[in-house]
């Protein structure tokens, strides 16, 4: 470390700036699908999950960047463990206490939280490697461009599947079909959006869109 | 057709290149080869598969398709008028069917063409000729009763997630007209399973509208004295518009076979597998789907048709002749088992040709990887 680099230098900007986009970790890297399958069928579990990724990937990267030279290569991923085992059980409970409501209807995923391939996959390709800023950076960087997915499938799931958003009925009540009088027509909410695979479908929308905005992303032939 | 060809060429130069709409090219592009045959050479090396374009081939689909068309038009009539006990003669219950059919195509054809040609326009290739199919089978697969916008909503998946996604006509996985049933199905199943959408406005009157399957999934047991087995074979039952009668099934499978354009290896594996399957649910018979005979599984549902419309779509099935074999077989095999097992689906002729859709080049494969293993294994052994 010899020369000092601004603290939001454009490199260091860059560490924000690249996971949003070109280098996202849910639509280029495809890691942490499967949370983002599981729970956005509402927007609130979604941005809470966002918030805990958030807290547990930055701070996990801040750690393992301050004592990445004092682990041995060979027990890097226990130690990896420990700590994103530690964050998350830290997570866990302060959602039982502050938002039980939440933490019920997330259940097993805040557990999961620790297998979430992004989280690894940043300490082992960053954290290990990058000073304690830089890695807090990165942590920041990549868990919001884990959220922005998350919100945006989120959003669409809530909205066409249940008609609501964040809780409030969106889509008038009046339009929809009376459920004594079915054949005088009206809104149904769209049962499929419910289900996993149009969180995939969604997932694949965006990608498809952001690919063909993005010209970087688009392979040579 | 002097007069068209006369039209076409003065408009000609206004949408090709410098012309005023040249970005319109592939709508007026589409109308040209619809009506003549194209006078385009290749311009790098050609492949020759036939001796038709694909429009002609998806033109002879759609002929296939009207005597299902027809029939079941006036299906819709005869079931109204029979669950009502009306009385409505034979033409007034084809006129009843026709009217209440009509709107369901022209909304599928309308809306799905608008989707392919925007994509063509946008993308700026030509505008795809397999909607012509597409458009015709999915009103034919839906209740009579489902509400015109569900229908557009599902036309646009299937269009878009079902084809454009992979690159449009030829490049789809999935059968673009059973990803739209199979989406309604999904999203909105309370008006495309259940006892209540069969029969054109059961939901008002409450009559009955439940289909056979329908009745044998809710253990309501096997009623033969409501249905005669002519009845099943004719198509005088409720069900999907066109899946009911196999009388016109089977005129539209002789078409297809004799043209070439479908592949009777698909539909015999198809059956085949179904009747297997069935029989050796009947030798089990736990439940009233078990017992059903298995001649009669065949018949009920959308067994025929989905064999002889859907399985042989050329872009989703098998391509070699062992793999087209084994994908028929084993689409009658899962569609059986999924009817059986699964009282919750009680069509399971879908499913089963969207899955093994997905395992079509997988089985393509592993045939052409045995064929060329069997003759290496003869080369070397002659060295």
């Amino acid at each position: 470390m010899s020369i000092k680099e601004n603290l939001f230098s454009s490199k260091h900007k860059k560490l924000i700036k690249d996971p949003l986009d070109d280098n996202n970790p849910i639509t280029i890297q495809v890691l942490g699908i499967c949370s983002a399958l599981a729970i956005t069928v509402k927007l609130e579990p979604a941005i809470v999950m966002s918030f805990s990724v958030l807290f547990v990937l930055s701070v996990a990267n801040v750690v393992i960047s301050l004592i990445r030279k004092m682990i041995p290569s060979r027990i890097r991923i226990i130690v990896q463990l420990v700590v994103i085992a530690t964050l998350v059980i830290l997570v866990d409970q302060f959602l039982k206490a502050y938002l039980y409501d939440v933490s019920k209807q997330l259940s097993v995923f805040v557990g999961l939280i620790i297998t979430n391939c992004i989280i690894m996959g940043r300490l082992e390709a960053f954290g290990l490697a990058n000073g304690p800023w830089k890695s807090f950076l990165d942590g920041i960087g990549n868990s919001i461009g884990y959220a922005w997915v998350l919100i945006v499938v989120a959003f669409f799931r809530e909205l066409f599947g249940t008609g609501q958003l964040y809780g409030y009925q969106i889509i008038p009540l009046d339009w929809y079909v009376d459920s004594t009088n079915m054949a005088a027509g009206g809104y149904v909410n769209n049962g499929m959006m419910i289900l996993p695979p149009m969180a995939l479908v969604t997932v694949g929308i965006i990608i498809w869109i952001q690919r063909s905005r993005n010209k970087k992303l688009i392979e040579d032939k | 057709m002097k007069v068209f060809r006369n039209i076409l060429n003065v408009i000609k130069p206004t949408f090709e290149k410098g012309g005023k709409l040249e970005k319109l090219y592939p709508a007026y592009d589409a109308f040209e080869t619809f009506l003549f045959v194209p006078d385009h050479t290749t311009k790098s090396g050609s492949h020759i598969r036939d001796s038709i374009d694909l429009k002609r081939t998806m033109f002879m689909v759609v002929i296939a398709l009207i005597p299902c068309l027809l029939f079941g038009m006036w299906n819709v009539g005869y079931q109204y008028n029979y669950a009502t006990s009306g009385e409505m003669g034979v033409f007034e219950e084809f006129m009843y069917g026709f009217w209440r059919f009509i709107p369901l195509i022209l909304v599928s054809y309308i809306v799905g063409l608008t989707v392919e040609f925007a994509f063509a326009v946008f993308r700026g290739h030509q505008v795809n000729e397999g909607y012509l199919v597409t458009g015709m089978l999915i009103p034919l697969t839906m209740p009579i009763d489902v509400p015109l916008w569900m229908l557009a909503i599902s036309v646009i998946f299937a269009v878009v997630i079902g084809k454009e996604v992979f690159g449009g006509t030829g490049m789809n996985i999935l059968n673009p007209a059973l990803s739209a049933r199979a989406f309604l199905f999904f999203a909105y199943p309370t008006y495309m399973s259940g006892d209540k959408v069969w029969v054109s406005e059961a939901m008002i009157d409450s009559h009955s509208g439940a289909t056979i399957l329908g009745d044998l999934a809710s253990k309501k047991g096997w009623d033969q004295g409501s249905w005669s087995t002519f009845d099943m074979f004719a198509g005088f039952i409720p069900g999907s518009v066109g899946e009911t009668s196999i009388i016109a099934i089977g005129i539209g499978a002789i078409i297809l076979l004799l043209t070439g354009v479908g592949s009777w290896r698909i539909i015999l594996s198809t059956f085949i597998g179904g009747y297997l399957m069935a029989y050796l649910f009947n030798l089990w018979g736990y439940n009233e789907l078990m017992q059903t005979p298995a001649h009669i599984h065949l018949i009920i549902g959308s067994f025929a048709f989905g064999a002889v419309f859907m399985a042989t779509d050329p872009v989703t099935a098998s391509q070699t002749n062992l793999g087209k074999y084994i994908y028929g077989f084993l689409i009658g095999v899962f569609a059986i088992l999924i009817r059986v097992f699964n009282p919750a689906y009680p069509e399971g002729m879908m499913l089963a040709i969207l899955l093994m859709n997905v395992f079509a080049p997988l089985i393509d494969h592993y045939v052409i990887q045995s064929n060329i293993n069997r003759r290496l294994k003869r080369v070397k052994s002659t060295n």
